[in-house]
This record gives C-alpha cells, structure tokens and sequence, in this order.
C-alpha cells in the first residue's frame, strides 16, 4: 500500500463512518465480540466460534461478526454487542454457548431482542 | 503476570542437561550486532527451551561477547527467566491483590496438597510445574490460575482436584 | 459560557427528510422563550445511527434518547423535560415489541457516572482494523498538528489542559514535554511505559488490547512537540494479546505512512518499535526501565540528571505511560479548555481505574477527577458482594495505602488521595470487606515490595525484609508489643534513605493500615486473635451441634483431620488441623465455626 496523504487519509475516514454505522453497508447486523485478555479467559472464544458456526448455518452473508476490546464490565464478561441496521446496539452479559444461539436466533434473525440477556442499549459517551 | 520471585541464588548445581545449541543460531543471527539486546536474546532463549539452560548461556556469551556473570545477572534480576527445567503443565495461581482478598493463598495451599510439591517446584513426573504469579490481568475473575493457556476462574478450594485430575487422566488417555 | 444541557438534534439525511430542522427551530424557539437560552444549546450532530426512529434527539449529559418527534411534542417537552427536569417516558425509545424495557447505558449506574476519553473507543472498534480506528476520528489530531499547529502550540495545549502523568506519579505532562524539548541533543526519544506492575491494575493492557492506535497517535504527537524520530514501547512480556495488537497496529501505521520517513507527506520522521520486559516491578520506575531497554539489570540510578537530559543512551528521553498517552489525540483534537472543564482545580480530565476485590461490577472505568470514592464504589461498583460492610479501598497498589470507608467522601484528585496517606497511584482500586484483615493486606504488599526491591540501597533491600518479618510474626500471633513502634521506625527510614519511588512508597501500605486500623493490629498482638478471621494460624475450627453428619467435610480435608459416623455430629482433630478451610467452605449447614 503505498503511503497515505491527508486527503487520502480523510477519505478511508469517510468511508469508514459510513459503513461502520450500518446505512449504506451491505451488511444488515453487526455481531461485536468483545475479546481482551479478560474476556477471553472468560469465555469469549467460544463465544466467537460458536457465532462463527451459526451463522455459516444460517446461510445469511449479510451478517458480520467482528472482535473488539474489553468492554470494561469484567464482572459481566463475556458480553457481545448486537447491532441492526438503522438500530440502537445492544449489548448482551453473561454469555454462554446456549445464549447466544438463543440471541442469535432471536434478536439477529427476528429482531425481538432477548432483554433475559440484555445488559443495556446504547453506546456510551465521551465528555 | 509476573512470576514471584524465589531464591534462584546459592543454588549451584545448577542441572546440565544435553540440549541442542543448533537451535539457537537463528537467534543469535537475529540480534547479532544489535545493541542492548541481551534481554531479547534470553527470552529468545527461554521460548526454544522454556529455560535457560547453562550451556546456553555459555554459548551466548561467546557468540554476542558478552560476559557469562553479566547474562547471570540479568537472569537472576528479571523473574520471567527459568534455570530449571519445567513440566509438561505450568500452572500459574494468580496472587494479584484481587486474588489474594479473595483467597488465592488456599488455592496455592489445595495445589501444594493435591500435587504434593512445594510452590516455585516441578513434580517428579515433570508433568506439572507450581508457581505464583504477581497479577493475571483478569482480575474479574479472582482467585484465577492458569494451566499453560487455560484459564480457570473464580476458583474456590473445592475445585482443584477435579482440574489436576481433568490433566492427569489426559495423561494417561495420551499414554495409552 | 458553560451550558448545562446540550440537545443533540440529529441532522443525518434520514432525520432530515422526516424534518429535524423544523424540530430544532421550534426547540430554540421554545427554550429561548423560557429564558432557557443561556443553560441550554440545541446543536445539528452528524448522525445518531438511530434513523429508523427520526428525528432523533439526544440530550446530554444525561443521554436520553427522544424519538419520532415532531414540532408538536416541542412545547410539552421543553416544559416538563428542560423547565421542570422530568424526562418525558412516552417519547423515548423503546425497543420494539418489547415488554420490559432494556435500560440505556446511561441508566445502568455502572456506566452512566463514567466519562470516556483514554477508553473512548473501547469496544466500538476492531484494534487489529487501522480504518476503524480513523473512521472514529483517529489520526485527525496528529492532522492538525502537522498543518496547523507548531511545536510550541502543541505544548502550550498540553499545558493548559492540565493533564498530568497517569502513570502515577502525577508530573504535568506538558511541562516535561517542554523540558525535554528544550533540553540539547541531536537524537531525542520517546517512550511509552507499559509495565505496568501494580498487582490489581490492568488498564494499560485493556488501552493497548483495545485500541492501541490511540497510543501510537499520541505518541507521534508527543514526538513532534519533542523533536524526536524514535520511540519505543516497553511492554510487559505477560501481555502477549498486547503485544499482538500493538505489533499489527504498528505495521498497519508503517504501511499508511504514518509511522517512518515523511509522514502524511509533510515532512516529519518517526518511528517505532516495541522492546519486551521481563519481568521486574521496579522497571516502572523511569530510570530503571531506561537500563532494561539497554538490557542491562533494571536497576534505578540517581536523579539528576532526569531523563529528559539525559535518558536512553545518553540522550534527552521523554517517558509517559499508555493512559497518558491515550489522552493526547483527544485533547488536541477537543481543545484543552475542554479537557480542563472538567475535573478539580489541580487535577483535569479522568482517571481509568480497575476496579476490583470485592466489589460487585469488577471492571474497568473512566471517571472525571472529583468524583467521590462512594460514587466509584457503590454507584458504580454496585457495593460489596453478599452483604457484607464495605471496609476499605487500596489504591495505589504496592505504593499505595488503604482508604478507609469512613473515608468514602474523599474525592478523586492527586492531592485529596495523597493526603489520605495513600496515592492516585497508576489505577488499581482494590475493595476490601469486612473479611479482609489489614495486616495480612500490609503483609501482602511488603511481601511484594520486599522480593520486587533491586537491592540497590540497603534500606530497601533490607529494611523491608524485616518489616516483613515483623508482619509474618503478628499474624502467626508471636507478635510483640513493641513491633508497631519498630514498624514505624523502619518506614521511616526505609522512606528516607531509598533511591527510587519503589522504596520510597513501599512503607505505604504499612503506614496508612497502621493509621487507620492500629486495633487491628492491637488485637492480633495482644489478644492473638484476627478480627476478619482470616489468618489462618490464629483460628481454630470446630464442628458446632448443627452438623447433620454428612461427611463432606471430612471427604475434603487433606488431613484426614476430621472423624465421625454417618449422620451422626463429626469431630475435628485439633491436632492434625491444618487450617486450610476446606470444610468450613464446603458446609451446608453453618456448622463448623472459626474462631
């Protein structure tokens, strides 16, 4: 890749909001999988692996699962966050591998979010 | 995930054991010139033979120039490096400052029972090797320990048997 | 002027086409016709990503969301919501097809009093994805302050927001940043410190795990306001997923250009590389982690000269840890009046703390300096597991002390810490209930500071040996009624006569537990007994008359210790007890006492 001028940089920049809000992008949900070191030893693999392999069933290619760093509510761990199209993210606590294939199920697939395993909506705000 | 340090010093009869040095040429290629590398070269060291085995450490100072007492040094400084050899299963109790309020010293205790070896040893068998860590990072989870890259979590004393055994039976399943 | 309400009208195509901007028109309208105009600001924001219920308005600090909204609903809203401060339910969001309502993140307390600015893109972005990170705006500060700004603005900036080094110590960052700028040399360094040893901390680890760009940007920033082309990351070799990330992101900066010759076409040289640590607390400390890098023992030398004269071999160095550098994009890109609004008088911005012990949110948060332990512990944390008394809180780790909850209005600041007899410390924040016993804690922390000493100056290296001594002795109940005075004659030497902040600092936990909780120490000499009923040699376990005789406690002793018939009461050998506990653990019925 040869090296970015600012203009090249603002670009990637505008690209990138926009799919990562879900409105132009292809995709229809956003499955984050929140997995540091904490996370992780709490489970969060299997949690991915387990995403991974029910969405390879569910045939759907508009479905994205994506990684991301501690969410910081180690206590809770391991939690994802689920994100529809043109919909608040909500965020799931507590996971285990039946979970999820309910969330899945429920919330991806029909868009009835499973408040049982809910934690919260909403994204989290700087000052 | 700092190991503990123990009393490494005074110990002599350090154990010589046939190694193959070969293994170490890459290494020595990589950082060879490079400054202040000495630190890099051990843990390059210590990932090939999971120690520091002494004929390495005369090797190395032959090959960087560098003196035998100054790589002693810093092995003895740092407590991530090993001069002995370790088993097959490290398991690391974490004694962070969550873990310890929450009872990581009985969890070391139940360790030292149910494997019959003192804390910083390896067993007999070489199969497990006991040490305290200083923090896991998972803090979340206290009291935590880890079995080489398994995490066991919100342990209570009760639980150690039932995971040395998950190891031990693996063992003999491997061994037929 | 400050506003103490922002309403966020969402001004993204959706909402537009469904007609925020009449909504925000009448909402001006409204709230200037109320005399509201100075309190509160309506602003247009990009959008909320919320556009199948437009037009969507956020209002902040308290992050409510209001949907569907139209010119009508303006008036009733401005009434109850901004004049008389009752949110209006039947407007918000809910779920659809829901029952219960999911709280927003704002109503959950564990959220809701944090302020991200270090953390603000935790879990929002893929760390190994550098375009995820641009998209939230990363790389726009180090923009800005290669076209816009020169060396002395972007210290200016640093200055005036008043950071100060999270790592710590507390020393303000722009003012070191001008010392090594000023400082002559040809070469000049930067370096990120990410040992981060306090047992019970671990937000630099979840910093870099999450967004290790954030890091890289600040650091390319601090190198331009320094004059330096090469910096380098000492990493902890116990963080492996760290040091992953960081590794990818570094290549991906390389690939973009914005790490190495000419970045973003303007000119300016840096680079970057990550050396591993091996493992020794006292590297921390600045000048011992500067011998590691050369791959020498990490042992601390005199100051001064200070680093940022003389540092890494030889040369003016500049040293931040990975908090302080997260905070850097974000304050130039925010302005550093933003930064300073919020905060105390001498300490700005927000502190990351992991939060743990016995607490019942273990995590890590961000919150604005001059929030009050209480908050952090109970509205945050949630309190203390199992109905159990809050006793304390350790902050500071191995340097630090122990706040007692009487203490609990104490409010977050380096100076309200400090003089508590503990410090801000790097961000561990470890509770303590009722079951923790003081000493044993003093104990925990001399036991680490006294195998982590380098052993440079005797006093460290020695003193702390026989303050451990003296702790072991109290708590196996051999203690003396001398050893408190003995204990406080050697923290002041110890205190005295130590090189470094290691030695300096490890008194500390000692100091403030003996300050705070001296009965403790009192009963465990006098009387031989532990009020937490948690040293192990000075209890005695024993099988009271509600045993059932189930036989699990005698199944787990390791001692073989306990005998009896089936369903009948069982007995302890008092002789053969080791203490362990295992069946006080493992019964059901409340039947074995400790004492």
């Amino acid at each position: 890749m040869a090296k970015l001028s600012i203009a090249d940089l603002e670009e990637i920049r505008n690209k990138v909001k926009k799919s990562t809000l879900l409105r132009e992008g292809s995709f229809n949900a956003k499955i984050t999988v929140h997995m540091g070191t904490c996370g992780i030893a709490a489970g969060a693999r299997t949690i991915m692996n387990t995403l991974i392999q029910i969405i390879e069933e569910s045939k759907r290619n508009d479905i994205i699962v994506t990684n991301s760093g501690c969410a910081g509510f180690c206590s809770k761990e391991p939690m994802v966050t689920v994100e529809l199209k043109g919909e608040s993210p909500v965020k799931y606590s507590s996971l285990n591998e039946s979970k999820i294939k309910k969330i899945f199920e429920e919330h991806v697939l029909n868009g009835r979010i499973v408040a049982e395993y809910a934690l919260a909506i909403g994204n989290e705000r700087e000052p | 995930m700092r190991i503990k340090r123990k009393n490494q010093s005074r110990q002599c009869s350090l154990p010589d054991e046939k190694v193959d040095l070969t293994l170490l040429d890459e290494l020595l290629k990589k950082y060879s010139g490079k400054q202040g590398s000495m630190i890099s070269l051990l843990q390059g060291t210590q990932e090939i033979y999971h120690y520091v085995p002494v004929s390495a450490i005369k090797k190395i100072a032959k090959e960087a120039n560098l003196s035998e007492s100054d790589i002693f040094g810093v092995i003895t400084f740092y407590s991530q490096f090993r001069l002995n050899p370790v088993g097959k299963y490290i398991i690391k109790v974490c004694h962070g400052t969550a873990c310890h309020v929450q009872n990581a010293p009985d969890i070391t205790n139940a360790l030292m029972i149910e494997l019959n070896v003192e804390d910083g040893k390896t067993t007999d068998d070489r199969l497990f090797t006991l040490e305290s860590v200083s923090c896991l990072g998972c803090c979340g989870l206290a009291p935590v320990i880890t079995v080489n890259e398994d995490v066991y979590g919100k342990l209570k004393r009760a639980d150690i048997h039932k995971i040395i055994q998950q190891y031990k039976s693996l063992e003999e399943k491997q061994n037929g | 002027m400050e506003f103490r309400t922002h309403i966020m009208v969402c001004a993204g195509t959706a909402c537009v086409s469904c007609g925020s901007f009449n909504v925000k028109k009448v909402l001006e309208e409204e709230i200037k016709k109320r005399g509201l105009d100075k309190e509160i600001l309506v602003v247009a924001t990009g959008c909320q990503g919320f556009c199948a219920q437009g037009p969507i308005v956020v209002v902040q600090p308290d992050d409510i969301f209001y949907q569907l909204l139209t010119p009508e609903d303006v008036p009733f809203l401005v009434e109850e919501h901004f004049l008389k401060g009752r949110p209006v339910k039947k407007m918000m969001y809910t779920p659809p097809g829901e029952k219960t309502e999911i709280p927003t993140m704002s109503e959950i307390g564990f959220f809701n009093k944090q302020r991200l600015i270090a953390l603000r893109n935790k879990g929002l972005i893929d760390a190994e994805q550098i375009d995820d990170y641009i998209g939230r705006n990363g790389y726009n500060a180090l923009i800005k302050v290669l076209t816009e700004m020169t060396q002395d603005d972007v210290i200016k900036s640093i200055k005036d927001s008043g950071l100060r080094g999270r790592g710590g110590g507390g020393f303000p960052t722009g003012l070191k940043w001008e010392i090594c700028k000023n400082s002559k040399g040809d070469l000049k360094y930067i370096i990120c410190n990410a040992d981060e040893g306090d047992p019970g901390a671990y937000m630099d680890r979840s910093i870099i795990e999450s967004d290790p760009h954030s890091v890289i940007e600040g650091m390319l920033i601090g190198a331009i306001a320094i004059g330096a082309h090469e910096g380098v990351v000492y990493i902890r070799t116990e963080y492996p997923l760290a040091i992953k990330r960081l590794e990818t992101a570094i290549e991906q900066a390389r690939e973009y250009g914005l790490l190495g010759k000419d970045i973003l076409g303007k000119g300016f040289d840096f680079d970057l590389r990550i050396k591993q640590g091996a493992g020794a607390f006292v590297c921390g400390e600045e000048t011992a982690l500067l011998a590691s890098i050369e791959g020498k023992r990490g042992m601390p030398n005199k100051r001064p000269p200070f680093p940022a004269e003389s540092g890494l071999w030889g040369k003016p160095t500049n040293i931040n840890n990975v908090e302080t550098w997260a905070n850097i994009p974000w304050i130039i890109l925010n302005g550093a009046d933003r930064f300073a609004s919020i905060g105390t008088e001498k300490s700005k911005g927000t502190k990351v703390f992991s939060l743990v012990g016995k607490i019942n949110n273990t995590g890590l948060v961000e919150v604005p300096m001059g929030i009050t332990l209480k908050e952090i512990i109970f509205d945050i944390g949630g309190g203390v597991p199992n109905g159990k008394k809050f006793k304390a809180v350790q902050m500071g780790g191995p340097s630090g002390g122990c706040i007692p909850a009487e203490l609990g209005d104490t409010i977050i600041d380096y100076d309200s810490v400090n003089a508590t007899g503990a410090i801000m410390g790097s961000g561990g924040m470890v509770v303590m209930d009722e079951t923790t016993c003081m000493v044993d804690v003093a104990k925990y922390f001399l036991n680490f500071t006294q195998a982590e000493s380098c052993g440079k100056c005797t006093f460290c290296r020695i003193g702390t040996k026989r303050m451990l001594e003296i702790l072991q002795r109290i708590c196996e109940g051999k203690g003396e009624e001398e050893d408190i005075e003995k204990l406080q004659e050697l923290a002041a030497q110890i205190k005295d006569s130590s090189l470094c902040g290691l030695g300096q600092t490890a008194p500390n936990p000692v100091l403030t537990t003996l300050k705070y909780f001296r009965h403790e120490y009192e009963a465990h000499i006098r009387d031989k007994k532990c009020p937490a009923k948690s040293c192990k040699t000075l209890l005695t376990f024993e099988i009271n008359d509600k045993c059932i005789g189930c036989g699990a406690c005698a199944r787990v002793c390791p001692t073989k210790a306990i005998t009896g018939e089936k369903k009948k009461k069982h007995l302890i050998d008092q002789a053969k007890c080791i203490k362990c506990g295992a069946c006080f653990d493992i019964c059901k019925f409340s039947s074995i006492d400790k004492n």
